[in-house]
């Protein structure tokens, strides 16, 4: 899960990243708190995702006043799904260069990976398309760590010098500590400025935790992450739930069974609303839960569930269809492929509501494609 | 023939008396699969579906030296310990089934495998069968009934069963079908598998379901570019319409950094003359198509 800017700055700050002078509100009530920093300030809203100050949710304010009003702007306004619950504001700093800086996994080599770049302050995938060469890439050993010697390489291809140099060290260091530690996927620093009087400061923050590693670290919060309720809502019954831009609702089981199906509903010339996939050996509940997540879903005009019992029993399925179309009255056109284990009973179950299956995913697709073009 | 599990295989259940351990090692022992012995810390003594439980692996492997394969189902938390514990104990392959296990405790085992020569395969995996003869996981009995020419290697579960399914209803058996797992790090990737399959007499066509993230279908497309392949290679990717930056159920399956995109992967493996199957069904009509 990514971590909100502050939390992320706040793991960075402890093993001795510098970030600007700032305070986190979450309540206009709070507002008092920022008499002690130096105005102007920036007021950011904690969301989760990028392009926030193309989304107006990074403001300048210049007095207490401004800094109240943009507070109650943001506090408890809902963007993308996401309501946001907290605002930090900071000191400007007097920027001379923005670098990037980040370690993630190396999957293909099994190790970890460090990024650095002159080109900070705009998306590393930017920078990857334009100037891959403006890349600096530093592989490292899991098991022999990050060395001094390493760092000062990379701050040398950065062209950093004398103390910054030093601190870029301190920077990294900082980095790999709070990405062992914490169980992270991605730790980026980006823009990492280069001040006027020659310091260090992480401007901007994305902190990825890996979720199956949450129960180890009781500081971290999901309150704090980038779930939104349906997200959450989603994974108490074990499913896993991605919300996509079109209109036909799919439920499947198995990640990849899941993918292969949305890939269908495209090759049929339709948009894919989700990416719902109740797992492998799905109880009746979270195939009910899930159902019911895609009938009430009013962009969605109609449904398509495609189940290879493999471990998933057919007729568990069948139970949960039935107990979603009782307690969710629905005009959606369902259009159901069920084959494998169980199959015959998970059919006998479904036609004594009228409902009928189909033998393979693409003529099911092709009755619903059928159906909404009318 | 087949890959790494045959008539030779003899098993260790670590986590037999855990719900998912207990009922698959039932599955195992009706497929045919011979388990030795099982290992649950503090509860040895014990019998699961008539096999001996023991509390340590080393225990298990006094009384039966034979065993030369574990199979893991201890919850997430747990199962990097008992890893270790089969690797120390001189296991050399072990097929973890665990799903949510964090990603720096599997990085970090894998590669201490590595050191020691020994084979994982997951996390996160339905497990490897060779069709009528072993099977180590938790893939579904009743789709495996026919041996023969085809080897998979998958990084998804249930698609696998789906094309295994199909496969076999057209009269095409498998020497052996491997899921790798659906987490960003695993014990045996793509190309690794393609390799024993190249070895192997028994397969003669290998069929490879990837998905998006990551970008070991394009080195397994350069490998086989390079012209150390013989055999057909037949691919599926899922993913096409997956939005970049979200994950798609797998760990692994991310579109991240610009890398591991559905195009990406569809254009390596056609510069190689690999065929891309658009649906999973139309795998079956490729693989035909060379078999004829």
């Amino acid at each position: 899960m990514r971590l909100l800017e502050y939390k992320g700055k706040e793991l960075l700050n402890k093993y001795g990243v510098k970030i600007p002078r700032g305070a986190v509100i979450t309540s206009v009530d709070d507002i008092d708190v920022l008499n002690t920093l130096k105005f102007p300030l920036f007021a950011k809203a904690q969301v989760p995702f990028a392009g926030r100050a193309k989304m107006g949710l990074v403001r300048r304010v210049d007095t207490i006043k401004d800094a109240e009003n943009a507070a109650k702007d943001y506090l408890g306004k809902v963007i993308q799904d996401y309501p946001i619950r907290k605002v930090l504001f900071e000191e400007g700093v007097n920027v001379a260069k923005e670098l990037y800086v980040s370690i993630t996994l190396d999957r293909e080599n099994r190790g970890y990976l460090m990024l650095a770049s002159t080109e900070g302050g705009i998306d590393i995938e930017e920078v990857a398309r334009r100037s891959p060469e403006k890349i600096i890439r530093l592989y490292i050993d899991d098991y022999e760590g990050l060395r001094d010697y390493m760092i000062r390489g990379v701050a040398q291809k950065l062209g950093l010098e004398g103390s910054a140099a030093q601190d870029f060290v301190t920077v990294a260091k900082a980095m790999y500590e709070v990405f062992t530690k914490y169980d992270a996927e991605l730790v980026e620093i980006n823009p990492l400025a280069l001040t006027s009087d020659g310091q260090l400061v992480a401007l901007d923050v994305k902190v990825m935790i890996d979720d199956n590693s949450l129960y180890r670290h009781p500081d971290i919060s999901i309150e704090d992450s980038d779930y939104t309720q349906e997200e959450l809502e989603a994974r108490k019954y074990g499913l896993h739930y991605v919300e996509l831009m079109g209109y036909v609702g799919i439920m499947a089981n198995g990640a990849g069974l899941t993918m292969a199906t949305m890939d269908l509903v495209k090759e049929f010339g339709h948009e894919p609303a989700d990416f719902l996939d109740v797992g492998g050996g799905a109880s009746k509940d979270s195939v009910r839960e899930g159902l019911k997540m895609l009938l009430t879903d009013d962009r969605i005009k109609a449904v398509l569930i495609n189940i290879f019992g493999g471990i998933t029993r057919c007729d568990e399925v069948a139970k949960g269809v039935v107990e979603a179309l009782n307690e969710v009255k629905t005009n959606k056109p369902i259009f159901i492929r069920l084959k494998g284990t169980n199959e015959e009973e998970g059919k006998r179950i479904l036609a004594e509501i009228g409902l009928k299956t189909y033998e393979t995913a693409e003529e099911a697709m092709d009755a619903l494609s059928r159906t909404l073009r009318g | 023939m087949a890959i790494l599990v045959n008539e030779n295989t003899r098993v260790l259940v670590q986590g037999i008396t855990g719900r998912e351990g207990s009922r698959h090692t039932q599955y195992m022992l009706q497929y045919g699969t011979k388990i030795l012995a099982g290992v649950t810390p503090g509860k040895g003594g014990q019998t699961v579906q008539g096999v001996p439980v023991f509390d340590t692996v080393e225990d298990a492997l006094r009384k039966f030296p034979d065993i030369n394969t574990s199979i893991i189902f201890v919850p997430a938390q747990f199962a990097a310990d008992s890893v270790y514990e089969a690797i120390d104990a001189g296991i050399k392959l072990i097929v973890i089934i665990t799903e949510h296990i964090p990603i720096h405790d599997a990085l970090r085992f894998v590669n201490y495998a590595k050191r020691k020569g020994v084979t994982i395969i997951g996390p996160n995996c339905p497990g490897v069968v060779s069709p009528l003869r072993s099977k180590v996981g938790i893939l579904p009995n009743h789709i495996y009934t026919k041996s023969g020419p085809v080897g998979i290697v998958s990084r998804s579960g249930t698609l696998t069963y789906e094309i295994s399914y199909h496969l076999t209803q057209a009269g095409i058996g498998q020497s052996t079908v491997v899921g790798i797992g659906g987490d960003p790090i695993i014990g045996t990737d793509m190309l690794e598998v393609v390799k024993m399959f190249e070895e192997d007499p028994e397969t003669k066509y290998i069929v490879v379901i990837g998905e998006i993230g990551g970008t070991m279908e394009e080195r397994l497309a350069q490998y086989i570019g390079s012209g150390k392949v013989t055999k057909p290679v037949v691919a599926y990717i899922s993913g096409r319409t997956a939005p970049p930056g979200k994950r798609m159920g797998h760990a692994g399956a991310i579109v991240s950094m610009g890398m591991g995109s559905y195009e990406s992967k569809v254009k390596a493996f056609q510069e190689v003359n690999v065929p891309v199957a658009r649906t999973p069904t139309e795998v079956v009509k490729l693989i035909k198509q060379y078999i004829r």
